[in-house]
């Protein structure tokens, strides 16, 4: 099965194009849902919503501050899937939250209700191979596309069996650490990009520390494309509004069609 | 045997191994090299060996006359505030800290509420030479300051955890975000029966010594037998799971002691946070709680995946004291028996005096897990 959430990458990779994939903060401030819309229009063939958690321990303090600030302002996974529901967004959303979001729900409540809001996938940053099964049966059932993350300390084998199992895309992680914009691309995202890419077909999209336009066109060299989060909201904290996100987010989308 | 080790890194529903994808490679790791350790009796020669001569075990058994005559039970404590650097923290500590050497690793990372847990690895990280870094939360550096100057002089690098309640669970999210990048060279020293598997499991077996050390010292004061109630106080819950290991198997009554603002059994909601499923105190989304506590070693809104366990077979019982209980236990404990408890400790003592009802005529086995003295600056303020 190939859902929404990887035919729109797929589509673009074999238009010779390279994937960007922003990542926006659901719940922050009141135009965030305006946000999500201009960032498509921007050039972004999907975008992940984040689901504020309130113990996010993959995500640095720029994240951190938007999800806390979210949380504050009243945002719950439902008043969020609610909003996503209503909006017209243009291209396909995963949802990324952590796992006691979902278990909380109830893996098969939390699948539904992604899929009855027009969501394609999900990303659980918690929840490694060894604890997915529960859910994936509950996602794989509703329809929703699991995102695995593929990390830099995995085994050949181990990310074979990262890549069987994800859907969407694979997600490389671009270093050894939580996520936030860096001043260099690290070396280990172009070698998780090139162990990734020797053995899958799926969408290879790399992520953590992927902060320019100049570093997503560097590990795209190698891989699909990218996923950039705290660069874009950075921009929903200083309160760019949907125009100054989308802007940010049209300098990727420039940088890496020109490639 | 009611506490078994973990099948597939699971206590019953409980437990598991939920960190971010980068962790896992290294939790397998740790696994196998606490397996192979642990099995290795050259291991537990260098380990037994330091427990006698560094941190002064076998701790004793005190019987409490005085108290027992006002309680009408009979009170004996098991006396791990004696040990080095003032708890049950380092029996575990030590055990990690060669595990990580042994490993190849040349720093150590912790979290701390009270401190203690910071403090003995800042002491096992002197005494092996490594580097050490400990995430306190802010709130808790400002009440536990005698604690961090404690572990800067042993040469710890303290950092302020700042996000969210700034107490215990948000220096464990920091700890587990700075061990996500440098997972190559540091050990993660975590100080609970808690998180990913195998920590509940291998913080145990280094804790085990309590019990096994209690339940020998028990038979031989009580004519080979076992006290009616072993009770221990419960943030994530390793002295507790420590002194229980000893008992289990007994007919003795198994007691958790659980802040009131703090009772992640009481409420009984399971959840998923800092790489384990077990109760959590969380909101109706999912959102984790900020516990409330006298104590910052127990200020935790979870508890261990085993706990969880032992509370839902029935084996163990959790009950909540409050704050103001447990400056009375504290008070309580030092007026009579000449002993200033930790904070932490103190909830057992409040706890008996709370059950004195039903204790009347009992023997009950106390883990008496720390002592005080990191806590007489607080309590000046409070008693005054």
């Amino acid at each position: 099965m190939i859902g929404a959430f990887e035919a729109a990458l797929r589509a673009r990779r074999d238009a010779g194009g390279k994937c960007l994939v922003p990542y926006v903060t659901g719940g922050l401030g009141t135009d965030w849902v305006e946000t999500l819309q201009a960032v498509a229009a921007a050039g972004a063939d999907a975008i992940e919503i984040g689901v504020p958690f309130s113990d996010p321990v993959m995500d640095g303090p720029t994240i951190q501050a938007a999800n806390d600030l979210a949380l504050e302002q009243g945002a719950t996974p439902v008043s969020i899937l609610d909003a996503v529901r209503n909006a017209d967004i243009g291209v396909p959303t995963a949802v990324m939250t952590y796992g006691n979001i979902a278990y909380r729900i109830g893996w098969e409540r939390f699948a539904h209700s992604l899929a009855d809001s027009g969501v394609s996938g999900c990303i659980l940053p918690d929840i490694p191979l060894e604890e997915i099964g529960p859910w994936t049966e509950a996602a794989d059932a509703a329809g929703i596309e699991t995102i695995l993350l593929a990390a830099p300390t995995g085994s050949d084998e181990r990310l074979a069996r990262v890549c069987e199992r994800s859907h969407g895309f694979v997600y490389g992680v671009g270093l050894l650490g939580i996520t936030g914009v860096r001043t260099e691309l690290a070396e280990s995202a172009m070698i998780i990009a090139r162990r990734l890419k020797e053995i899958t077909d799926k969408p290879v999209l790399v992520g953590v520390g992927i902060g320019t336009p100049e570093q997503a066109v560097e590990v795209s060299a190698v891989s699909d494309g990218v996923v950039v989060g705290s660069a874009v909201v950075q921009r929903m904290l200083d309160k760019a509004g949907p125009e100054g996100v989308a802007e940010l987010v049209g300098t990727f989308r420039a940088a890496l069609d020109a490639i | 045997m009611t506490m078994a080790d973990p099948v597939d890194g699971r206590f019953g529903d409980f437990g598991g191994m939920y960190v971010p994808e980068t962790l896992v490679p290294a939790c397998q790791e740790l696994d196998a090299a606490f397996r192979e350790a642990w099995a290795d009796p050259s291991f537990r020669a260098e380990l037994d060996e330091l427990q006698a001569n560094y941190t002064g075990r076998p701790s004793p058994l005190t019987e409490c006359r005085n108290l027992s005559a006002e309680l009408g039970c009979r009170v004996l404590l098991k006396r791990e505030d004696l040990n080095h650097t003032g708890s049950h923290k380092i029996n575990n500590v030590l055990g990690q800290a060669l595990l990580a050497r042994r490993m190849g690793k040349t720093r150590l990372v912790a979290e701390t509420g009270a401190g203690q847990h910071g403090v003995a690895t800042a002491t096992a990280a002197a005494l092996f030479g490594m580097e050490c870094v400990v995430y306190m939360g802010a709130v808790d550096i400002e009440r536990q300051k005698l604690n961090v100057f404690r572990m800067q002089l042993l040469g710890t690098e303290v950092r302020s955890a700042e996000s969210g309640s700034k107490t215990l669970k948000d220096a464990v999210n920091e700890a587990m975000r700075y061990w996500v990048a440098a997972v190559e060279n540091t050990h993660y020293c975590l100080g609970s029966v808690m998180g990913p598997h195998p920590y509940p499991w291998m913080v145990r077996e280094f804790h085990r010594v309590i019990g096994e050390e209690a339940s020998a010292q028990c038979a031989a004061l009580l004519d080979g037998g076992t006290p009616d109630v072993v009770a221990a106080c419960v943030g994530g819950g390793s002295n507790a799971i420590g002194i229980f290991s000893g008992f289990a198997d007994t007919n003795a009554e198994l007691v958790g002691v659980e802040p009131a603002g703090g009772a992640a059994v009481g409420r009984a909601v399971p959840g998923i946070v800092h790489g384990s499923q077990s109760y959590l105190m969380q909101d109706e989304w999912g959102q984790v709680l900020e516990a409330e506590s006298i104590s910052a070693g127990l200020d935790y809104p979870g508890i261990g995946p085993e706990h969880s366990h032992l509370a839902k077979i029935g084996r163990a019982r959790y009950e909540p004291v409050t704050d103001d209980e447990v400056v009375a236990g504290f008070q309580l404990l030092a007026r009579t028996e000449g002993i200033i408890p930790a904070l932490e400790s103190a909830h057992v003592i409040a706890w008996l005096t709370k059950a004195r009802e039903e204790l009347q005529g009992k023997t009950v086995l106390v883990n008496l897990s720390g002592r005080g003295d990191k806590d007489v600056a607080q309590m000046m303020d409070i008693i005054g």
